[in-house]
């Protein structure tokens, strides 16, 4: 005697938050079954097995139908196919988006592309997330991004709209969508110490201070061809650039830029000689770092660049984070009172975000 | 032309993309009705058309408006190739065609393909002008409404209840016409479609025309089925119960196009006996629905004057040939009480027994003997049913007889209602059921499907004459069904044997105060309890007690009902759904043969079932079944059983007594042992019951009921077989203290089964409670979270193991572990009760066995379910102090609207008014009639009623009777319903409900009826996840589709929501399956009750009166 078709139609949609997250995690409805088991259901409500089972079917059937629904979430809202209150249908839509930190530091900064997708067995096996879950996680990453590539104004407020995430998650989606446009590595070894929250906060402020969008209304010419102003970065800026090597090209400002942050940092600072002895070649990485970035493979480069230059010397002396912070005040400080130097703007929209991305980076 | 109909198309959303090369569509959208049909512009490359088109018109006849459908048909332009088709959309304008009901269908409808299912979805605007239709010969019955609640509907009054209509309509099925050979699957399944939509349009329109003829204004507890006869046809059939309904909130209010009828009737008594005396036994009361008014004067209104003869009558009235076929129509028993007498002659014909009955109707001039006046005749009654057994025995026989003839007289006494105004119901006999087995051929003649009214006439007569075997007159809670395999078609029909308080089937009679005084001379709460039959002359062998509540009238040990509870009934703890479950297999036979072998199977079957119901209602320590449904399904190879209902503990009746298993061979120790082991777990399971429902009656010491009545001990009715009850069954010690035992006999591996079944069915898990009645005995304080669904399991079995009893055990976990899963996903609504449910199982092909679900599961407040038996006291305080309110009230309105002389006389003027029934009042006299005048032109009516009943039976599809022009109509009758409409097009929440109320709502409007069959097909069953998958998305849909169906017709609701008929069809091999789907509901506005506080500060306080049913479960 075997059950040949066994459904459960509710007006209501049942939605089991708890099986929801075993599909989402990839798991077949074997697995799902055991797991639920092994989590002493059965005992709680003197179900069988058996009564497990076709629950687990029928939600995973349901979960099957609503996925389609799920990659257009504002048709999740109008369909009238099931009937969801809307709180239920934010928790679906946002629990779909939701991705796993591990899976997206795999990814993060790589090209959206089939061959990336052809990795994700791979990735699967390093991070013990199932294929399934990594495919409905890469999928999510590139359908936002497709979706978000073409669109003007703001990427936060572009991909809540057609995504109707929870304000945290699109903004984790523009980093990751950012990320993906500009290909930043961050799968070498020397940044994964670094979490998917710490490229998320660089990216939402290269997004504020380094993008199109950022310097505001810029392109008022409406057939100018910056469409996706939040996530490409500001060319011309990086052109500019290339002004700030002065900085440590010319001898003198670069000795005087020193001293000025010496004089004022003289004392307050634990690793003061350290930093004195220091300081040209980290404001020599800093500055470098600044002017290569016109060149792509560069920018890619950039946070492979920053831990090399300036984090690691800096955690080989083993300054404090405070230390850093006050360098680095300092030092972005400081460029105002050197007379000969003209691009006190440009320094202060570079130095302003690098500051805080290397304020988020410096940790163990 | 009596009618415009108007249409709009706004918009189209979330369109499937039809062209591959642009990702993008290019749509448009047909508009048709009838024969004319208009075009959208296409609207290019967009999935999100908006057509925004002018209104499109159609100018057309009553009658099509309401058997055609609306179709609107969105297709993909193309240049080089055919327009593909994206999917359609039916609307069934019904709804607009009765004031009170919606003005306008707004909203956005799902785009439906029978191959790919939903297909985006597009925004119409539909509405209607009426004009005013004089036409005295008309076929439409526009302004009668339909509801699927089997009670009256919140919000509204019966003045009236008529009684039973009954209506078929027959076709060929589009699926084995040749033409099918041809034709695309897409194209059969829309004219399949397209065909029931039209034929249940067709039917309820005849519906509404004989609602009209009994002056009626409303169908309730409508029921349409279809019967796929597959190469004989389609069968549309419906039955419902007839009445006038008055609005709660405005008494005097009737429909516009439907004048009261009431008031020319009151002028015009047009009925009267001319010698009552002679007439006393025989027919009596004036019953609008049987009797002519012979109008004698053209100044009434349309509706009284065509509506002068009962079409249905007439069609059937002529004897009918018999065919060469003699009927095969095992009987069931009237099956009450439990008590069983198994006919075994079971092979009946009654068409003798059909043909004076009928004869007696056709002529005019019987019926027009008519005789009580009516204070008369509510004296007697109200005299007989206040009564309470002692000095008014005569008045009692007096009312029986009276309403007896009275109903009598209409050609079935019977009511689809399940809950019944207070005081409706008087006395219960008893379940009443009949079945008949027939063999389908090709119905030769479409238009005159007089076969099929003939079975189901047979069938009719049958439970009637068990009815009045029980001293009933009525049936109430009555429903019928069919099973249907290959050639070979089970007709069912059952109901409850009752005797009815006629006030309610009467004219005129608007007071409702002389209900509510009746009920005070009732004894609460028992009173429909007490048996309506003779005691020393009984149908059947019944142990019959005093009655535990009043003391004074005789009630039976058990009692089983179709009906739901009804309000007033004195319950102890909760009720529980009871199952009896059973499969019986049968050879494969042809026709004849197997027609013969599945009527030798029925009568064992049906004692089967009862014998199950009863030892499980015994096992729970329940002495009542409400709801008893029991389902007979046939397949090629097996017939399958299923009864459900919830049984409950009635106060009146007496406790029942045990179960006892004897043993065949007492010398055998071990066996001994064994069955002391198994009558102790008996005892346990009935104490832990009892424990669990609560079931805990007062003790109530022997002197006070009484020696039970003397009787000769029914014992060898309780076991298996008769013949095997010999001397050493006498000699086991029957008596369970001082009740009768019920005994099990464990002579054969079959009856230990059927003990084991008995201890399988497990109880739901705690903080569960299930019924199938509307509301659960024991439970009134519900809050406000309701989830209605459907469930449907097939399961197949294995050739290998079919014996009956492998094949019960497979039958019966499937019901156990359907029920079981049911409980597990609906735990996080704990504590709640499932409602209504509603069990249907079907055997699709050979060894599948398809078991469908559908009910509602409501929450409740466990806090206050405490505190419940408190307050029930305080409410029935309350309900007695606003009854008072009503009885000051009713008076006055009765006499600003001249009805009879003086309202009802109070208790003291019963034997008065009762005692001058021999003679005439005179008023009553002056405005009689001339008979001799009008007996001339009853005649020559009923001949033109004929012909035109002929006509429209040939006309079954295209019905193109030529209406005689109505006359010139004023400006004044147009009737512009158009409103302009502020429809919200976002997703609003409909919640759906077998019940006919929503827990912590108030409805405050009625729609309209919702009745929508679908047919959905695929070729690619694996892509679409197989067969779970395929239906799976099927019920969604069809979920999907009526709720927004009731959305744009402005409602928030489906009440009374029932899935009629899923039938499911697969074929693995070729990745195909097919399924149709029925429903019906009732669409609603309800107000939460929390909102409604605020809003109904200025509403009268008649409008909350508690007379609707079910008021006090809402509040």
């Amino acid at each position: 005697m075997a059950s040949e078709l066994d459904i459960f139609v509710g007006n209501t949609t049942l939605i089991d938050e708890d099986v929801y997250r075993l599909w989402l995690d990839g798991y077949s409805v074997s697995d799902a079954v055991a797991l639920r088991v092994r989590s002493g259901i059965l005992e709680q409500t003197g179900a069988t097995a058996a009564v497990l089972q076709s629950d687990t079917m029928d939600h995973y059937r349901t979960f099957q139908m609503l996925e389609r629904l799920l990659h257009a979430p504002p048709k999740l809202l109008h369909q009238l196919i099931f009937q969801i209150p809307p709180s239920r249908q934010a928790l679906l839509i946002e629990r779909y988006y939701t991705f796993d930190e591990a899976f997206v530091r795999e990814v993060l900064g790589k090209k959206l592309s089939k061959g990336t997708k052809k990795d994700l067995d791979d990735i699967s096996t390093k991070t013990g997330i199932t294929l399934k879950s990594c495919r409905r996680q890469f999928d999510n990453f590139k359908r936002v991004f497709k979706v978000v590539e073409e669109m003007r104004g703001s990427l936060v407020d572009n991909i809540q709209q057609h995504f109707l995430l929870s304000d945290r998650l699109a903004r984790d989606y523009a980093a990751i969508v950012f990320f993906a446009n500009n290909r930043f590595e961050t799968g070498k070894k020397k940044l994964q110490y670094l979490s998917f929250g710490d490229f998320a906060f660089c990216a939402e402020l290269m997004i504020q201070n380094w993008t199109l969008g950022a310097v505001g209304e810029a392109p008022t010419e409406p057939d100018s061809q910056v469409d996706d102003m939040d996530m490409d970065l500001d060319k011309e800026f990086l052109q500019d650039l290339k002004e700030l090597k002065v900085l440590v090209a010319d001898k003198d400002l670069l000795d005087l830029h020193k001293s000025l942050v010496c004089t004022a940092l003289r004392g307050k600072l634990g690793v003061f000689s350290e930093m004195e002895a220091n300081f040209k070649n980290l404001s020599r990485g800093l500055v470098n770092v600044a002017a290569k970035l016109t060149h792509n493979k560069d920018v890619r480069d950039l946070f492979v660049d920053l831990v090399e230059k300036f984090l690691e010397p800096c955690r080989s002396d083993h300054w404090p984070l405070s230390d850093v912070r006050l360098f680095l005040n300092q030092y972005s400080a400081s460029v105002h009172s050197l007379d000969g130097f003209r691009y006190q703007a440009l320094w202060d929209r570079y130095m302003g975000t690098l500051r805080g991305c290397l304020l988020r980076l410096y940790h163990d | 032309m009596p009618g415009k109909l108007k249409v709009k198309i706004v918009a189209g959303r979330h369109l499937p993309v039809m062209d591959r090369a642009s990702d993008l569509t290019d749509a448009f959208v047909e508009v048709k009705f009838g024969n004319t049909t208009f075009k959208t512009d296409v609207y290019h490359k967009s999935l999100n058309p908006q057509w925004n088109s002018e209104w499109f018109k159609f100018e057309v006849d009553d009658e099509d408006l309401q058997d055609e459908p609306l179709q609107i048909t969105v297709l993909d332009h193309d240049t080089y190739s055919a327009n593909d088709a994206i999917g359609k959309v039916y609307i069934d304008i019904d709804p607009l065609l009765y004031s009170e009901a919606a003005t306008v269908i707004s909203g956005w409808f799902p785009i439906y393909d029978t191959i790919h299912g939903i297909r985006g979805e597009i925004n119409v605007v539909v509405k209607v002008d009426l004009f005013n239709d004089l036409n005295r010969f008309r076929q439409s019955s526009c302004g009668v409404k339909f509801f699927c609640t089997t009670s009256i509907p919140k919000c509204y009054k019966a003045v009236i209840i008529h009684g039973f209509v009954e209506e078929l309509v027959v076709n060929e099925d589009p699926e084995y016409q040749w033409i099918d050979r041809i034709r695309t699957p897409r194209a059969s399944n829309e004219a399949r479609q397209r065909l029931i939509s039209l034929m249940s349009g067709e039917l309820q329109r005849k519906i509404g025309l004989k609602v009209l003829e009994m002056r009626g204004n409303a169908v309730v507890g409508y029921l349409q089925c279809f019967d796929l006869e597959g190469e004989s046809g389609l069968v549309v059939r419906a039955i419902g119960t007839a009445c006038t309904l008055d609005k709660l909130s405005s008494p005097a209010a009737f429909l516009p196009a439907c004048n009261s009828p009431s008031k020319e009737i009151k002028e015009i008594p047009f009925n009267e006996d001319p010698n009552p005396n002679t007439h006393s036994s025989g027919p009596s009361t004036p019953l609008k629905n049987q009797t002519y008014s012979f109008s004698p004067s053209k100044s009434y209104s349309r509706q009284s004057s065509s509506s002068d003869t009962d079409l249905s009558l007439t069609p059937k009235t002529a004897p009918y040939p018999q065919g060469p076929r003699s009927y095969l129509c095992p009987t069931s028993p009237p099956l009450s009480c439990g008590s069983l007498h198994l006919k075994k002659s079971c092979l009946l014909l009654s068409e003798s027994s059909l043909t004076p009955h009928h004869s007696s109707l056709v002529s005019p001039v019987l019926r027009k003997s008519v005789s009580f006046s009516e204070e008369l005749f509510l004296a007697a009654s109200g005299m007989g049913s206040g009564s309470a057994g002692k000095e008014g025995g005569p008045f009692k026989a007096l009312l029986r007889q009276q309403t007896q003839s009275a109903l009598e007289q209409r050609e079935f006494p019977f009511f689809t209602l399940t809950a019944f105004p207070p005081g409706f119901l008087v006395h219960v006999g008893g379940v009443v059921s009949a079945r008949s087995v027939k063999l389908l051929d090709r119905i030769h003649n479409p238009d005159e499907p007089e076969t099929r009214d003939a079975w189901w006439a047979e069938i009719r007569q049958e439970i009637k004459s068990h009815a009045k075997a029980l001293g009933c007159h009525a049936v109430v809670g009555y429903s019928e069904s069919t099973s249907i395999c290959e050639e070979v078609c089970i007709l069912s029909a059952s109901g409850t044997a009752a005797v009815l308080n006629p006030r309610f089937l009467q004219d005129g009679t608007v007071e409702g105060c002389l209900e509510q005084r009746l009920e005070e001379n009732l004894p609460a709460g028992c009173g429909f309890c007490h048996i309506p039959y003779d005691e020393l002359n009984m149908p059947f062998p019944a142990h019959l007690t005093y009655c535990y509540n009043c003391r004074k009238q005789k009630v039976p040990d058990v009692l089983f009902t179709t009906i739901d509870l009804p309000m007033d009934a004195t319950v102890i703890g909760k009720g529980c759904l009871i199952q009896a479950r059973l499969c019986r297999l049968k050879k494969k036979a042809q026709a004849e043969a197997n027609a013969t072998a599945i009527s030798n199977l029925l009568p064992f079957m049906e004692y089967e079932v009862h014998t199950q119901l009863m030892n499980k209602l015994k096992l729970k320590g329940m002495n009542a079944l409400f709801g008893l449904r029991i389902q007979i399904s046939v397949g090629e190879n097996m017939l399958m059983g299923l009864a459900s209902a919830t049984g409950v503990y009635l106060a009146a009746l007496p406790t029942p007594g045990g179960i006892q298993i004897a043993g065949k061979t007492p010398n055998d120790g071990s066996y001994e042992q064994h069955i002391s082991h198994m009558q102790k777990k008996i005892n346990d399971t009935i104490a832990k019951n009892k424990e669990l429902y609560e079931i805990n009656p007062p003790e109530i010491s022997e002197e006070i009921i009484g020696s039970p009545i003397p009787e000769p001990r029914q014992r060898s009715r309780l076991l298996r077989s008769q013949s095997e009850s010999s001397d050493e069954v006498t000699e086991l010690d029957l008596s369970h203290g001082k009740k009768d035992a019920f005994v099990l006999e464990i002579d054969d591996t079959d009856a230990m089964e059927d003990v084991h079944s008995l201890l399988t069915d497990v109880p739901p898990p705690s903080g569960f409670y299930s019924c199938n009645t509307e509301i659960m005995p024991g439970i009134n304080n519900w809050t406000s979270e309701i989830q209605m669904f459907t469930s449907v399991r097939v399961i197949r079995l294995s050739s290998l193991n079919l014996t009956n009893q492998a094949l019960n055990k497979n039958f019966n976990d499937l019901c156990e572990n359907l029920l079981k899963s049911l409980y597990f996903k609906l735990r996080s609504m704990i504590p709640c009760c499932l409602c209504h449910v509603n069990f249907t199982v079907s055997l699709p092909e050979d060894e599948l066995i398809q078991v469908t679900v559908t009910a509602v599961a409501i929450t409740f407040d466990k806090n206050q379910a405490l505190q419940t038996t408190k307050t029930h006291v305080e409410k029935s305080l309350q309900r007695a102090s606003t009854d008072n309110e009503e009885l000051l009230q009713f008076p006055l309105e009765l006499c600003s609207d001249s009805l009879p002389p003086h309202p009802f006389p109070p208790a003291k003027e019963h034997l008065e008014s009762a005692s001058s029934n021999s003679g005439i009042p005179a008023a009553q006299r002056a405005t009689s009639v001339d008979y001799s005048s009008f007996a001339d032109r009853c005649s020559s009516w009923i001949e033109l009623i004929k012909l035109k009943a002929q006509t429209i039976r040939r006309g079954s599809i295209k019905t193109t009777v030529t209406v005689e022009k109505a006359s010139p109509m004023g400006e004044g009758n147009f009737r512009n319903r158009s409103t302009p409409s502020c429809a919200n097009s976002t997703v609003g929440v409909v919640k759906m409900t077998p019940l006919s109320f929503i827990p912590g709502a108030k409805i405050t409007k009625y729609l309209g009826i919702i009745n929508m069959f679908f047919i959905r097909e695929t070729t690619s069953l694996r892509e679409e996840g197989g067969v779970s998958g395929f239906l799976h998305a099927f019920i969604a849909e069809v979920f999907a589709m009526v709720r927004a169906h009731v959305a744009a017709l402005g409602g928030n609701a489906v009440v009374s929501y029932i899935m009629k008929q899923c039938v499911f069809m697969e074929n693995p091999n070729k990745n195909q399956a097919q399924c149709l789907i029925n429903v019906s509901g009732d669409a609603v506005v309800f107000v939460r009750e929390s909102e409604l506080e605020v809003i109904s500060t200025q509403q009268p306080a008649a409008n909350c009166q508690p007379a609707c049913t079910g008021g006090e479960v809402t509040t």
